[in-house]
């Protein structure tokens, strides 16, 4: 069928075009990472403190990365007006935006291996960023905008790293993950045109 | 499709901008065949009345209608039918040229007559094809983003300033191009300060900004 094939160009287009910006692509996850090396600094490091606190910062952690990442996924195509031309393809415009967060989703948030959470932080970011893409500075309005918006993956993903640290089953937390995940696909690629439409307008 | 009532057709346009009026109660239809040209200074709503026929920004009044039907309500069958190159051309620097037309091509039905090598050399880019789009100079961008128009059936080609930064020779050959596509019976508006060469027989100009009844 032709809209698979236009799926994936698009999604191809998007990973080229990551990789020829390879240099960016290391940001997210260094600073994952250093944002989690700094609590121990911060804290203390007695290792009991430590491994209560460690789900809480890993998410913490892997958040502000996806949020500092999450402007790519429509800045330079609304910048060069290649976003204009999505919207006024004749394709389901949810379909191509999809493709846009698979691969902004395998750039930035495969990498840090929290599997069920990231792509919901990915998919609610778009209508977030779809929304600012228009202003100037609008990348701290976005993060007011999303921050409460993350707060249940935040919860069930905190609760599910550290039930697994303890040797609990963790069904419970994957369960509610997964649908959040389905609700997040259904619904925020319709809720990302509508806002690019606006900003388009 | 319907081909008996093809036309594109604005129904008592108006458009604001930062509170001033750009134009009011502009009406004009575009037929099978024809150029409309739209002209007017700087700043007299030209990119905005291009926007607005081709569905990226809403009219504050009136509205556009393709093949009797709203363009709003009738999106798909627009869409697959029109093809858009703004100031911006959604060129993007970090592909080559080659991969620019195969990777970026949304459109609803591609045309089977070109191919991307032969659509390349049409526009006199064929050296270029592997060259990353950043390292093109600005004109070669521009038929780049035109030669785009080529890869796809749609019969409306709604183009801003289509030869900003385009040679004398480029723009002979692209106004070809439109003469072949009009004379295959498709429609084009744009906008532009150059004068056509006169290639182009059925042309119709339409003034903004000098007041704001225009017709066209």
């Amino acid at each position: 069928m032709q809209l698979v094939e236009i799926y994936f160009s698009l999604l191809k287009r998007d990973l080229i075009l990551a990789y020829r910006k390879r240099s960016e692509l290391a940001n997210p996850v260094i600073f994952f990472v250093i944002i989690t090396a700094l609590f121990p600094l911060a804290t203390g490091t007695d290792k009991e403190m430590l491994r209560t606190l460690a789900p809480g910062i890993v998410w913490v952690s892997a958040l502000l990365a996806t949020l500092l990442s999450l402007e790519s996924i429509f800045r330079s195509d609304f910048d060069d007006g290649a976003l204009e031309q999505l919207i006024l393809s004749p394709w389901p415009v949810s379909i191509l935006i999809i493709a846009k967060i698979t691969a902004h989703w395998l750039v930035t948030g495969l990498p840090l291996i929290i599997m069920l959470g990231t792509p919901v932080l990915s998919l609610i970011g778009s209508i977030g960023v779809a929304l600012t893409v228009g202003l100037r500075r609008g990348g701290l309005l976005m993060s007011l905008l999303l921050l409460p918006l993350y707060i249940p993956v935040l919860i069930f993903g905190t609760s599910a790293v550290g039930d697994v640290a303890n040797g609990m089953n963790i069904t419970g937390q994957l369960y509610i993950m997964g649908a959040l995940l389905v609700l997040a696909l259904t619904l925020s690629p319709i809720a990302s045109v509508a806002a690019l439409r606006i900003s388009l307008n | 499709m319907p081909s008996d009532n093809l036309e594109l057709k604005a129904v008592d346009l108006a458009c604001e901008r930062n509170d001033l009026a750009l134009f009011n109660h502009l009406s004009f239809s575009v037929a099978p065949g024809q150029l409309l040209k739209i002209t007017g200074h700087n700043g007299s709503g030209k990119t905005s009345l291009l926007r607005i026929l081709c569905g990226l920004r809403m009219p504050d009044e009136g509205s556009v209608q393709w093949c009797g039907h709203c363009i709003l309500k009738n999106r798909i069958e627009f869409l697959t039918d029109m093809a858009y190159v703004g100031h911006q051309h959604g060129i993007k620097n970090d592909l080559t040229a080659s991969e620019n037309l195969r990777l970026t091509n949304l459109a609803g039905s591609r045309n089977q007559k070109f191919s991307i090598p032969d659509v390349l050399k049409r526009f006199n880019l064929e050296q270029h094809e592997d060259v990353l789009a950043r390292n093109l100079s600005a004109g070669q961008k521009q038929r780049l983003a035109l030669a785009r128009l080529l890869l796809n059936n749609a019969r409306l080609w709604i183009l801003d300033e289509p030869f900003t930064a385009v040679d004398l020779h480029g723009r002979e050959n692209f106004e070809h191009e439109m003469a072949a596509h009009l004379a295959n019976g498709g429609m084009v508006v744009m906008s532009s300060h150059h004068p056509l060469s006169g290639t182009i027989n059925n042309v119709v100009s339409l003034e903004l900004g000098r007041d704001n009844n225009a017709t066209g």
